[in-house]
């Protein structure tokens, strides 16, 4: 079992890590795909570089000091999490781990798909979380709307509960999967429509699908999309945390962008390093 | 007064005809959010004591309530005055925030 498992490898999960790894905590840090910092040019206003640096080599030079002091470091994709009696198994594409602690540093997502009905549909057929609500669904006909790895963990979620399975990838490549109720529709969609609930999806070539219900797993699931599964309060789809990086959940905690706030390097340092701080008196005090 | 447990046989009597104001929390025992909402729920049961009538449905023994009301995601929390449903959060919510929507 970990003591900690970091989600993120940018500024703030790598902070994290460079106070739990030498307070001697077990520590693992999961990343997969793209930190904001990668898309950022030149970071000129960050302490100690003279000409500046780019945000990718910070990226990498981030990554390669946290390997260096010795944490393990995986190129997985975290995919769900769940709530054990002591701790948290963290599930990836590949594997599943036992940690007594998380910290999120996922950066800033917004991975909710700009389509028409969606907003005005949560709680009317629009769902984010699989295993709260696949139960209202069980024999009906319902969509999965991604086309990754998490939209297939969803849609495993709810294949013994409903009826058919439409997975929506929205123009994006269809991934692997099979079951016999399972089919992919890779059309643009339009709208989601419905009279006081969702009714049916209108794709952009005008042809329709009629749907109970539409599950969002859209692209790599980030820190909102794992609070609303676990029950951490977020506000505008920032993680809320208080002044020691602790959410609302005991063992989990948030750093950098996706706590909100302002959304640069210096900031995700500090609240990484605060939230490693905040874990090693964590686990110290639970042993 | 505690929280009430809320059925589809005293949904009419402590609900629909309540005189006061009522807060319901839609929940189910495997929702993981719904474990977090329960106690921000007690709270706001004892902050709101003799002004707000708390309760809570279980959707798994009361489907068809769930069905009536729209329920489709949990928790939802809804709150009823004069036996009309007037408001409604669904997901997660800070305690302030719900406690702002019965002022
Ligand atoms: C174009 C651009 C320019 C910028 N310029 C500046 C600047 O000049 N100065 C400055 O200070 N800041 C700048 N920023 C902001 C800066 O990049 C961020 O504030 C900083 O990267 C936040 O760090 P973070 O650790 O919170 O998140 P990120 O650096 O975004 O890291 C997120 C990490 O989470 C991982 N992750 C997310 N989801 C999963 C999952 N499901 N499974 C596994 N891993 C996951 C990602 O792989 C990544 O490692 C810029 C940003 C952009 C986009």
């Amino acid at each position: 079992m970990y003591d900690v498992i970091i989600i993120g490898a940018g500024p703030a999960g790598v902070s994290a890590s460079l106070y739990t790894k030498r307070a001697n905590l077990n520590t693992l840090i999961i990343y997969h795909d793209k930190s904001g910092l990668e898309k950022a040019e030149l970071i000129e206003n960050y302490y100690g570089f003279e000409n500046g640096i780019t945000g990718k080599e910070l990226y990498n030079e981030g990554i390669k000091q946290a390997k260096r002091l010795g944490t393990e470091v995986l190129d997985e994709e975290v995919i769900n999490i769940k709530m054990e009696e002591k701790g948290f198994t963290v599930i990836t594409n590949k594997n599943e781990y036992q940690t007594k602690t998380v910290i999120f540093a996922t950066g800033n997502k917004k991975n909710t798909p700009k389509i028409k009905g969606i907003k005005e549909f949560e709680g009317k057929g629009i769902s984010y979380c699989a295993v709260c609500d696949g139960f209202f669904y069980r024999n009906k006909n319902i969509a999965v709307i991604g086309s990754g790895n998490y939209a297939i963990s969803e849609t495993n979620e709810l294949i013994n509960l409903a009826k058919e399975i439409t997975i929506l990838t929205d123009g994006k490549t269809a991934p692997e999967i099979r079951a016999d109720n399972v089919k992919i529709v890779p059309k643009k969609i339009r709208e989601v429509r419905g009279e006081t609930r969702v009714e049916e999806v209108e794709f952009e070539d005008n042809t329709k699908l009629p749907v109970d219900g539409i599950f969002v797993a859209n692209g790599i699931a980030g820190s909102s999309e794992f609070a609303k599964k676990l029950g951490i309060l977020t506000n505008k789809e920032n993680i809320v945390v208080n002044e020691n990086m602790e959410t609302n959940i005991p063992g989990i905690y948030a750093c950098g962008d996706c706590t909100g706030g302002i959304l640069q390097v210096s900031k995700a340092v500090y609240e990484g390093a605060k939230a490693g701080l905040e874990v090693i008196k964590y686990v110290r005090n639970k042993n | 007064m505690s929280v009430l447990k809320i059925n589809e046989e005293n949904f009419e009597n402590e609900v629909l005809k309540s005189e006061e104001m009522v807060l319901i929390d839609f929940y189910a025992d495997w929702c993981g959010p719904c474990k977090m909402m329960s106690p921000i729920i007690d709270e706001i049961a004892e902050e709101m004591e003799g002004k707000v009538k708390v309760g809570k449905v279980n959707v798994d023994d009361n489907q068809q309530l769930a069905i009536k009301y729209n329920v489709m995601s949990i928790p939802t929390i809804i709150i009823y005055k004069n036996g009309m449903p007037v408001k409604s959060f669904v997901g997660l919510r800070d305690k302030n925030e719900i406690l702002d929507s019965l002022k």
